[in-house]
């Protein structure tokens, strides 16, 4: 496992932003945490990164635990929905930036560098300063910028929630190849759940903190677990019936409710096919 | 350490501000209200008051007109010269007001090629309200272009070539969408020429003579006053002066909090 | 020529007209004195003990004005940004009020209260320090009309400042004090510096608040405006100019510097060329 979360809790406050997940990232998979505003999928990632500290629970990265290390010593890469980028640097000293920090030569640091932006299409773009870039370019920056010092895990939160949908739809190509390319383990926060299904090889579902769901997006689209799975991916119809004989009747139609008692109320949701 | 900053940042505004203005308002009163009265009633004391009022009424209407023009131009039209201009406006800035008060009597003195025409009409410039009134003008100028200019580029010309296709002519769409829309900038930029004006000593001093119950400012009063040791006089002057400021405060205030909001809007 | 046009040159004409009359024409005018006379008696004039005397106290007083408020304006912004307190509000609403008293009641203000007979004054002399008609004076004189400066220019850079940066320099494995000097400092060193720079400039020209409480002793605690002022008192216009000249030079170069080191980085051509202000829009220069 290279990521893994045992009991994962944090308080805001009064505000219970995560309670009690656990779940796992396998080696070298892109996985989409999915979820409404405000149901916590964000803090878990941040407490991942370590930039907030969990009220409890474990995180192991690695195999390691790492509760007990700083966000500087956990090796993850992070990008920023805002992209964060550092306005007085140029683009070729935001990538190296984590090189510099890490005290890479200076020859080795210039040929990384030089291999992401070719690798993320920003060729030529190295003496720009971010307020030249437009924002699909500026997101890219974030990526080659929290790719460079080979982080062992890249967690991004909303990475393309702050560009148009043109640009967005781009954007997930490019993380698509990249994933493909450098096969590092990406942990991507979203509440869209369109690209949740078409980017990630597994999705986790969030909501009001709690984890409703993990699973391919197969499984997730055809098995939800809740009536709240349901219907946040896809879109689907809903209608309550009752159980009689083994089966439940909606308006004219029935269907068969093996395991189900006479007189219970059950609901029955349907998807366009 | 945290409560060390604060009561620091504390110290550092009660020796600058607070200590000095409450300290100057119990002196003005310290002869008694009556005192007060009698000082900012003085026929000298009055002149002033009307003097400098009659200066910062000319100063707003040519800043307020004046100024909205050299806005317009400079956020809506592209012309050679025009980044020149932009950097000429911020000059003031940049000037003593002894200094500007120095360069009108170059400007207009008895010997230049200026002052002997003028002198030959009969207009006296100088050591008269024409060279106090430049004076103020020229320390005031950037006030109102400085504010309105950044506020229309950020506006943008949309809205107001969307009037145009709508039919409007130049001065129905200055007054119906341009105006409406710089309203909180201009009473901004309009507050501080006043406030500029109304304060104005340097400039002024130099130009006007300091002329007794002729030439004489609120601002001048006070500094004759407190020149010939009449303390209580040039105490009560400054604290009205001082109180006026505190309107201007407010105002300003107020006007800041709604043009961002305007702006957010 | 349609109708708009000729309004549009109208309009122009009336900006251009109005600026080169009221700024360029007075400017032209000291700039004819100063070239008349030559550079031998503008030497002659500045190196003057008196005139040379007033500039090295005025340079040095607005010196350390700047470096007084660089420190305790920064300090007082990052407390009234990150903090909250008790009286916030109000000191947050006073910071602006150096701008709307009049610099001669400024001076009125701290010669009440510094003065020997003051309040403070008659403490600190006891304790032998005299602050009016001394130096001290002149320095606090200056550092009340520029007060605003640094704490306004500063505000809003440390509100702008994002956490996200910070945090992002962070997980690339930067320690919370190489994050201070590598991405929290030059994101608000333009804010210092335009703070610092309007701060300098504005403390030498200051006039109103320091002939109340400098005593004016020549080669003592006289400035230049107050040289300046004397001169022309005395009709010495020729005087006047040369030393009106260096402080005009040093305050232009002041605001020069400020626009190249406070420009948006990449971007090669000055403001003033750009069509920009030569001081940042966000920094209010109000009343003195």
């Amino acid at each position: 496992m290279k990521i893994e979360v045992r009991g994962l809790s944090k308080r805001f406050g009064s505000v219970q932003a995560v309670s009690d997940v656990s779940f796992a990232v396998r080696e070298g998979e892109l996985l989409g945490l999915l979820g409404p505003s405000g149901s916590g999928k964000t803090t878990v990632l941040r407490l991942i990164a370590g930039l907030e500290t969990p009220t409890s629970g474990e995180i192991f990265i690695d195999g390691r635990r790492v509760n007990d290390l700083s966000v500087q010593q956990r090796n993850i890469g992070f990008v920023f929905q805002h992209y964060a980028l550092f306005k007085h640097l140029t683009v070729f000293d935001n990538v190296a930036f984590g090189l510099k920090i890490k005290k890479w030569r200076r020859s080795d640091a210039g040929a990384r560098v030089a291999e992401l932006l070719r690798l993320m299409g920003l060729e030529g773009l190295g003496h720009r300063y971010p307020h030249q870039l437009s924002g699909g370019q500026r997101q890219r920056v974030a990526i080659a910028r929290a790719l460079a010092p080979r982080p062992s895990v890249l967690l991004l939160d909303e990475p393309f929630g702050a560009v148009d949908a043109k640009v967005r739809q781009e954007l997930r190509e490019w993380l698509i190849r990249l994933h493909d390319e450098l096969n590092v383990t990406s942990l991507y926060v979203t509440h869209d759940q369109e690209e949740a299904m078409e980017v990630s090889d597994r999705i986790i579902v969030f909501a009001k903190g709690r984890l409703e769901q993990v699973g391919s997006p197969a499984e997730v689209y055809e098995e939800p677990v809740s009536e709240f799975v349901a219907r946040f991916i896809g879109s689907m119809n809903i209608l309550e019936g009752e159980v009689k004989d083994g089966l439940v009747r909606v308006g004219s139609l029935e269907f068969p409710a093996p395991g189900f008692q006479d007189g219970q109320r059950l609901l029955v949701g349907f998807r366009p096919y | 350490m945290r409560l060390l900053l604060i009561a620091t940042v504390w110290l550092y505004f009660g020796v600058l501000l607070i200590g000095p203005i409450a300290y100057l308002s119990a002196q003005s009163f310290g002869e008694g209200v009556a005192a007060f009265w009698q000082e900012i009633t003085r026929p000298e004391a009055v002149h002033g008051f009307a003097l400098t009022a009659e200066i910062t009424a000319i100063v707003l209407v040519a800043n307020v007109v004046l100024g909205t023009i050299t806005a317009l131009v400079l956020a809506r039209q592209r012309f050679i010269g025009r980044t020149l201009l932009s950097g000429i406006i911020d000059l003031p800035f940049a000037v003593s007001p002894v200094i500007a008060g120095f360069m009108l009597i170059l400007l207009f003195g008895p010997e230049t090629i200026l002052g002997t025409l003028l002198g030959a009409a009969g207009i006296k410039v100088l050591f008269a309200l024409p060279a106090m009134v430049l004076a103020t003008l020229f320390v005031t100028f950037p006030f109102v272009v400085r504010e309105l200019t950044p506020l229309l580029q950020t506006i943008g010309a949309e809205s107001e070539e969307a009037a145009r296709t709508l039919g409007a002519n130049e001065w129905q769409v200055f007054l119906r969408v341009i105006l409406p829309s710089l309203r909180w900038g201009l009473i901004y930029g309009a507050t501080l020429t006043v406030a500029r004006a109304i304060g104005e000593f340097g400039a002024v001093l130099v130009v006007s003579g300091n002329i007794l119950m002729l030439t004489q400012t609120a601002t001048l009063h006070i500094y004759q006053s407190y020149v010939d040791f009449n303390y209580v006089a040039a105490n009560a002057v400054a604290f009205t002066l001082l109180a006026i400021s505190f309107g201007i405060l407010t105002v300003l205030e107020i006007a800041r909090a709604r043009a961002a909001a305007a702006q957010q809007a | 020529m349609t109708s708009r046009t000729v309004i549009q040159l109208a309009l122009r004409s009336a900006a251009v007209g109005y600026v080169v009359c009221l700024i360029l024409l007075p400017l032209s005018a000291l700039g004819r004195e100063a070239l008349v006379a030559g550079p031998g008696r503008f030497v002659e004039d500045v190196t003057q003990p008196q005139a040379f005397a007033a500039l090295v106290l005025t340079l040095g007083a607005a010196v350390v004005t700047t470096v007084i408020h660089a420190v305790f304006g920064t300090l007082s912004a990052v407390v009234l940004v990150r903090y909250e307190f008790p009286g916030k509000w109000f000191l947050n609403a006073l910071v602006d009020l150096p701008f709307a008293v009049p610099t001669l009641v400024a001076g009125l203000m701290i010669a009440a209260i510094y003065g020997p007979t003051g309040m403070l004054g008659a403490w600190l002399q006891d304790r032998g320090l005299a602050i009016l008609y001394e130096k001290p004076g002149i320095v606090l004189a200056m550092l009340f009309v520029t007060m605003p400066f640094t704490i306004r220019a500063l505000q809003p850079v440390l509100m702008e400042l994002e956490r996200e940066q910070e945090e992002a320099a962070f997980t690339l494995g930067a320690s919370p004090w190489t994050t201070f000097w590598k991405v929290t400092v030059p994101s608000v060193l333009p804010g210092l510096l335009t703070g610092v720079f309007l701060t300098f400039v504005r403390a030498l020209g200051e006039f109103g608040a320091i002939v109340i409480v400098a005593g004016n002793i020549p080669m003592k605690t006289q400035v230049a405006s107050v040289y300046v002022y004397g001169e022309i008192e005395s009709y010495n216009p020729q005087g006047a100019t040369s030393v009106s000249i260096v402080i005009l030079m040093i305050s232009f170069l002041s605001l020069v510097v400020l626009e190249r080191l406070t420009r948006p980085p990449g971007e090669r051509m000055p403001a003033c060329f750009r069509g920009g202000s030569w001081l940042r829009s966000r920094v209010r220069e109000l009343p003195t």
